[in-house]
């Protein structure tokens, strides 16, 4: 990237684009009575994420964020709403808390962000164990963006990544047997 | 950027709390702490940019959880569906003992 | 057998003394194989096997036992038991091997030089932290005496078990006792350190406990096993606590470290007083002394050969043998030795008040044992240590003697009774009168025993008991005693008060025992005429250990004769052989001079002595008529001052409303009732099952089974949590 005199502006304006459309549709998300609506804005939420991954260098990351969140997980939301057929007006009356629950939810996120401030700006005593500060990400290092990610993932962590294909497959044969007919008897 | 990322982090997991504890349709909570795990790969990503590639390595396990969750938690779903004729959690509380 | 190898140069490393470790071992070895023959014989049962019968009985106790193996027509005939002969073999033959290794160390152990003992290390027993114990064995002189008078007059009585027990139908089992009660004594006695004394002293409390219940199926003998057994542990508290004591003030528990530690302590210092007094609670209880003696005349319910064995002349000397081990401690406390010597001068005469009255002949003997080891702690006591080893040793001999006799005599009377199925008491003095006729080999023993008990010259008591209350004469007058005080009263006082009851003591001791030799074998028989036919002589398997014993019983004084006859041989042997040992305790106590009395006052002495023990033997005689007597179940009962000496001074029965029933009631009203039903199973067991399951309730109702409600406290408890993170 050539340095550029615009180029910090441009790159702050976007960043605060899309944090702001992040959580007006996270909002908008939450307080959707229909879940096909609320699961549109939440996909509005997962793209606009994406675009921050790709402001803050992680590429790969932002491809996934699209193509798995958005893609993949978002779409088997959707589709068990309509199978369900969700959308019904019986169904939307009691969804939303009112009145002392809904007040004291929006005071529970209140104090847990301002703890999270204050936790993020108070001298850190205990060692976290994060590596020293290296460089920002380094896209120019031998094999890119996702060679970056990949080197880790397959080195230090293929213990873990062996564990989560695991964990996947039991997923997959578990969502299978929940989702048969009740009964095996009538899933032959 | 860092600052504004974990600050945009820490509210949309702020609004995915409120998610949780307003709604009551079960597919909706489900969603919510999608946005929850969102918000915490936000931190991730932003964290990366200062600590290395590894944050972003977490980023493709939590993705790899929720996908599995997803498939677990609404396959549950469709169970108890069948059963209740509702996701409606005020309607569902077979954990009683 | 891990040996490492011996400390240094010791002049007797290169002798049979590397092979001390046999010593004790050849017994245990002994146990073993009749312990496995004992086992052998219950876990395969064959048809004629007695033990499988289940009922044990017995040759003496109280002539209840009628179905041994006399009787030749009794449907019940019980055979012996079928290792009888194999047990009889080795019992006594591991003893004797041991007796004459034993001999063969002592031989090599003349002309060397003791001041150092001989310590062999078996193995490292305790190395933990600033505490380094090894189980090692020290001979010196003095164990040196101990392990010959076990291993010696232990041999003997071995086989006189062999004729006393072979009927019995517990036979090995009773030798596989009686060796491993030897294993123990050996390892008390050889030792080098408090701890493995202290295994010992346990071990042979617990053999003894064993050996008295031995016919266990009656359960006055159970009981008085565990009367001995428990009396012993309030003993054995103060013997703990001396050896906490000793480690926290000393840091070493082995007797040259203790020795060592106290020597710097210097004369009359708290804290080796209290060291000598809990010690010495310690030796009241294994060696029957006020207040603890009660367990040891009901201990006589056991074989009589293990009265002679543990109950006379081995275990109940543990306690002098304990304060002889611990002379340089003892000579430094000159107050605990005060107080040693006036509870065994209180003793002496106590217990021999008690043995006026007794009909019991193993009662009269376990009286007189007391009594006796009374005088021993007044030796040892007034910081005498040779004179009391040396009563140790006659005592030995002549008490082992006079319970042999006895058992001989009353495995006549049972036999006697047995023949004609009479159920009259083979124990009690009043069914006998007349033996003399029936058995003249145990009657004229038993007389020289009795001399020698009564202190009449020339037998070994004399000598012995002469010693010790010439040393307490001696002693009242110039030592570290004297000058001491017990209780504010002047070391003077009281040595002169334990003198005189010594002295009293000896003139009841000559009294009651010829009154027992009067009623046992003097006078007409009172046995019955149907039962007079079968009394007769024990076989020789028995009355040759008493042969023996009654020569050293004759000869014991030689062992240490006195310088004023010093015509009659060698002079102070045993003086001078446990020189090394207690020597320097010894000077300790006299200032630094030999303990010396002039010639005319040791002649009054003497003189004094021999006047009582005659005294004491006439006024029996004047008051003891055996013709008068009559058999135990025509006797009228006993009133006024009888009655309470028959009853021992009714000292058991005020242990049982002082401390027995408070016990008994404070445990079943406080510690069962209270404590145990109400607050441990009521309020902790009960009450905390209760608790959790109101918790439990409490927790239940939270449970909504809403998945909401979960979800707010999941939040709620995130959000404390993260509070928590800033708080800190």
């Amino acid at each position: 990237m050539q340095p550029n005199a615009f180029e910090p502006l441009f790159y702050q304006f976007h960043f605060y684009l899309f944090s702001l459309i992040a959580i007006a549709s996270a909002v908008l998300f939450v307080t959707r009575k229909s879940p096909v609506a609320a699961a549109m804005w939440l996909v509005n939420v997962m793209f606009c994420l994406a675009a921050l991954y790709v402001l803050l260098d992680a590429q790969f990351v932002a491809a996934m964020q699209v193509l798995v969140y958005a893609g993949a997980i978002m779409v088997v939301f959707l589709f068990v709403v309509m199978l369900l057929n969700l959308g019904h007006p019986s169904e939307l009356g009691a969804d939303i808390r009112q009145g002392w629950g809904r007040l004291l939810a929006g005071f529970l996120a209140l104090v847990m962000v301002a703890e999270l401030f204050v936790l993020w700006r108070a001298p850190i005593r205990w060692q976290l164990t994060l590596p020293a500060a290296e460089t920002a990400s380094q896209p120019n290092a031998t094999g890119g963006v996702i060679g970056a990610i990949a080197g880790p993932m397959f080195k230090e962590y293929l213990l873990a990544f062996e564990l989560t294909s695991v964990l996947l497959l039991a997923a997959i044969i578990g969502a299978v047997v929940l989702g048969r007919k009740s009964g095996g008897a009538d899933a032959r | 950027m860092l600052a504004e990322s974990l600050v945009l982090s820490a509210v949309l997991f702020a609004i995915g709390v409120i998610g949780v504890l307003t709604r009551r349709n079960a597919i909706i909570l489900f969603m919510c702490v999608e946005l929850m795990l969102n918000a915490v790969n936000l931190s991730f990503v932003a964290l990366s940019r200062l600590y290395g590639a590894t944050g972003q390595v977490f980023v493709i396990f939590v993705m790899t959880v929720a996908a599995a969750e997803a498939a677990v938690g609404l396959a549950i779903i469709i169970a108890i569906f069948r059963h209740r004729q509702s996701v409606n959690l005020q309607n569902i509380n077979l954990l009683r003992g | 057998m891990l040996i490492t190898a011996p400390t240094g140069a010791h002049p007797l490393a290169d002798t049979a003394a590397r092979f001390v470790w046999l010593v004790p071992l050849l017994p245990l070895a002994g146990f073993v194989i009749n312990g496995l023959l004992s086992l052998l014989a219950a876990a395969n049962p064959g048809p004629a096997d007695p033990s499988a019968a289940g009922h044990g009985h017995h040759a003496d106790g109280h002539g209840h036992g009628h179905d041994d193996a006399h009787g030749h027509d009794d449907p019940h005939h019980a055979a012996r038991h079928r290792f009888a002969a194999v047990t009889s073999l080795v019992g006594p033959a591991v003893l004797l091997a041991s007796f004459g290794l034993a001999l063969a160390i002592f031989l090599a152990m003349r002309g060397v030089d003791m001041h150092a003992p001989y310590v062999q290390t078996l193995f490292s027993w305790m190395p933990t932290g600033d505490l380094h114990l090894d189980a090692a064995f020290q001979l010196d002189p003095l164990s040196m005496v101990m392990v010959l008078i076990i291993t010696g007059v232990g041999s003997l009585i071995h086989i006189f078990s062999v004729g006393y027990m072979v009927d019995d139908p517990g036979y090995p089992r009773y030798f596989a006792y009686l060796n491993l009660f030897v294993f123990f004594m050996l390892v008390l006695v050889l030792g080098a350190s408090y701890p493995v004394l202290f295994v010992g002293w346990e071990g042979v409390g617990l053999c003894s406990y064993l050996l008295i219940g031995f016919w266990f199926s009656d359960e006055a003998n159970a009981n008085a096993g565990k009367k001995a057994f428990i009396v012993n542990r309030i003993g054995d508290f103060g013997f703990l606590i001396a050896m906490f004591l000793m480690f926290s003030h000393f840091g070493a528990l082995d007797f040259a470290g203790v020795a060592a530690g106290a020597e710097g302590l210097g004369l009359g210092n708290v804290i080796v007083t209290a060291i000598c007094l809990f010690l010495f609670v310690g030796c009241t209880g294994k060696s029957a002394q006020i207040p603890l003696y009660t367990w040891l005349p009901d201990a006589m319910a056991g074989p009589t050969p293990v009265s002679a064995l543990i109950h006379a002349a081995t275990m109940v000397t543990a306690g002098v043998y304990l304060i002889a081990r611990s002379a340089t401690l003892f000579s430094l406390a000159p107050m605990a030795q005060l107080l040693v010597a006036l509870v065994g001068g209180l003793t002496a005469l106590f217990a021999a008040t008690i043995g006026l009255k007794q009909w019991d002949i193993k009662k009269v003997l376990a009286y007189s044992t007391v009594s006796q080891l009374g005088y021993m702690f007044v030796g040892v006591g007034v910081g005498a240590y040779t004179a009391g080893v040396f009563h140790l040793m006659t005592h030995a001999f002549f008490k082992a003697l006079l319970f042999l006799g006895s058992g001989s005599v009353i495995y006549a009377m049972h036999k006697a009774y047995h023949a004609t199925h009479n159920h009259e008491d083979a124990q009690d003095m009043r069914n006998m009168g007349g033996l003399r006729a029936h058995m003249p080999v145990t009657f004229a023993l038993m007389w020289i025993a009795t001399l020698a008990i009564a202190g009449i010259p020339v037998f070994s008591g004399f000598f012995s008991k002469d010693e010790i209350l010439a040393s307490v004469f001696a002693r009242a007058q110039h030592s570290t005693l004297a000058d001491a005080t017990l209780f504010g009263i002047p070391g003077t006082a009281v040595l002169f008060t334990v003198y005189v009851l010594g002295l009293c003591a000896a003139l009841l001791t000559a009294i009651y025992m010829t009154r027992m030799m009067l009623y046992t074998f003097h006078g007409p028989n009172r046995t019955g005429e149907a039962e007079r036919p079968h009394l007769a002589e024990a076989p020789w398997v028995m009355t040759g250990p008493l042969v023996v014993l009654g020569v050293l019983s004759l000869a014991g004084g030689w062992f240490n004769l006195p310088a004023l006859v010093g015509f009659l041989g060698p002079v102070g042997t045993l003086e001078h052989w446990l020189e090394p040992v207690v020597g320097a305790a010894q000077l300790t106590v006299t200032h630094g001079e030999a303990a010396h009395l002039s010639h005319s006052t040791e002649y009054a002495l003497i003189g004094a002595a021999i006047a009582i023990a005659i005294t004491g033997i006439l006024v029996a005689r004047a008051r003891c008529r055996p013709e008068a007597l009559v058999a135990a179940k025509d006797a009228p009962v006993e009133k006024g001052i009888e009655r309470v000496l028959l009853h021992k001074w009714f000292v058991d029965e005020g242990y049982q409303k002082a401390v027995v029933t408070p016990t008994v009631g404070v445990s079943r009203v406080v510690l069962w009732k209270g404590l145990d039903i109400g607050i441990i199973d009521g309020l902790f067991v009960n009450g905390s099952a209760l608790l959790m399951r109101t918790l439990g309730w409490f927790g239940s109702q939270l449970q909504s089974g809403q998945v909401g409600t979960y979800a707010w406290v999941l939040v709620i408890g995130a959000v404390c949590l993260l509070s928590a993170f800033r708080i800190h």
